[in-house]
């Protein structure tokens, strides 16, 4: 399935890639592929910004604004002034699933 | 299958606690384990077989809170009866997470190390950083792996990439990461494959028992808001100039609390498990579309149309919304969903939502008024 279109923050700076593929590797969504031992990003509209390519590239070839794609964290976020919270992890931790 | 004993495990086959899937090393006696790690190390042997505890807790994690208490200690396990080259596979301390790797592992020889994510599953802990690159270097330095095993690598869940910098734990413990598949079901054919995942195994699915068993979580908490929502209902059309009319409160309350409910139904339920076949990719579009249907056909049952016009209108303005902004919620539980795409959503879904509540009270006021012949 596919969520909303062309809204990913996702970059590849390709210039710095070095095509070891760990990106395609780590990729849930099979967002990467690799050609002419480049990494190439064959479906942005697959991304979820969940950062693992960004966080395994070890050549900070990729940026994207990672995080968790739920409405509840956002929600709680607006209400309360505090950062995106969702309320699934522990009491007092930042974030959410 | 399930019964299938593994002989390498030291235990008796009815060694107690059967709850926690978890034994302790008891019995490594003479030419029953290939190493002897029990007594000095006080490594834990684990099976890979499931209990019906297991599984009726498997259940629990499922419906509530009982998931928030669900852990395993971090550290490391053993399952069957490893030796100093067999893999270690890396987990999170999820008593759920943990019970679905180790029954991946049926007779295979292997290590777990069990990483403090504070009880909460691999994927999401990998996003709030708790399945973190530093708490993975702690860990193997506590435990002590190098001492544990003659090889340096150690096979992450592919899940856990959002938390872990591999190239960084190489750097800072001399253990590579491998990154093993998503489903730990593949792990066998992955290692069998000489540590290499298919497109397929790469790749995280969504199918419909995937959506059903989040379901419960949706359901939940909407029906834990519902008697508040019932009493505020009831009240407002039990409320008459003479006092408290019980009339009101049938006539009017309580086919609004099935409205209620249907939307309830329909957000948390029917939009979860109907997911890729409802039009549009905004969850809050799907929402309202299965919300629409579904206000249609309980207003036709219970009536709705025979009531005045406010009512009426206040039934498709608010019950399809309603349904809307439960789908919405429902972005939280998806694999597909990211943060940009929901922010987006939430610019033009929260004003409308806001809006169509503020609309629906002076509905109802107006109806009241008219009620009470004051219109």
């Amino acid at each position: 399935m596919i969520y909303l279109k062309d809204v990913t923050t996702l970059r590849l700076d390709t210039t710095a890639c070095t095509g070891c593929g760990r990106c395609a590797e780590v990729c849930a969504r099979a967002v990467f592929e690799m050609r002419e031992r480049k990494s190439v990003i064959i479906k942005p509209d697959a991304c979820i910004e969940c950062g693992a390519c960004a966080k395994n590239c070890a050549y900070g070839a990729i940026t994207v604004t990672s995080g968790v794609g739920c409405a509840a964290a956002f929600i709680n976020g607006m209400l309360t002034g505090n950062a995106p919270e969702c309320g699934c992890g522990p009491k007092g931790s930042s974030g959410c699933c | 299958m399930d019964t299938e004993k593994l002989n390498s495990t030291c235990c008796p086959p009815d060694a107690p606690p059967a709850d926690k899937g978890v034994k302790s090393t008891c019995c490594a006696g003479p030419g029953r384990a290939p190493i002897n790690l029990s007594a000095s190390s006080g490594i834990e042997t684990v099976t890979s077989e499931l209990t019906l505890s297991d599984r009726f807790n498997a259940v629990r994690c499922r419906l509530g809170g009982f998931r928030m208490h669900y852990i395993v200690r971090p550290g490391i396990y053993a399952v069957g009866a490893p030796g100093p080259d067999s893999d270690v596979f890396v987990s999170a301390n999820y008593r759920l997470s943990f019970n679905v790797l180790r029954r991946s592992l049926r007779n295979m020889n292997a290590w777990i190390l069990v990483i403090d994510t504070k009880g909460i599953n691999v994927w999401c802990a990998a996003g709030k950083g708790a399945f973190g690159t530093d708490e993975l270097v702690g860990r193997i330095f506590e435990t002590r792996l190098s001492n544990i095993v003659n090889h340096r690598r150690i096979i992450l869940p592919q899940l856990g990439g959002p938390g872990v910098a591999g190239h960084l734990v190489q750097k800072q413990t001399g253990f590579k990461v491998l990154w093993g598949p998503v489903n730990a079901a593949d792990i066998r054919a992955y290692v069998e494959a000489g540590y290499k995942a298919s497109k397929a195994m790469r790749s995280v699915r969504f199918n419909l028992f995937d959506r059903l068993i989040l379901t419960p979580m949706e359901l939940v908490p909407a029906l834990k808001i519902f008697p508040l929502y019932a009493l505020a209902v009831l009240l407002v059309f039990a409320l008459a100039p003479t006092g408290i009319s019980a009339t009101g409160a049938e006539a009017y309350g309580l086919p609004f609390l099935v409205m209620a409910g249907a939307a309830v139904f329909s957000g948390a339920f029917l939009t979860p498990v109907l997911l890729p076949y409802i039009p549009n990719r905004s969850f809050a579009i799907k929402g309202w579309l299965t919300g629409l249907l579904t206000t249609v056909v309980a207003a036709r049952s219970i009536g709705i149309y025979s009531m005045p016009d406010a009512l009426i209108i206040m039934t498709f303005v608010f019950f399809p919304l309603l349904s809307s902004y439960i789908a919405l919620q429902f972005t939280g539980a998806t694999t597909f969903t990211g943060p940009s795409g929901v922010k987006k959503e939430l610019r033009y879904a929260m004003p409308l939502y806001i809006t169509a509540a503020g609309a629906s009270i002076v509905l109802i006021i107006a109806f009241k008024l008219s009620q009470w012949g004051v219109l």
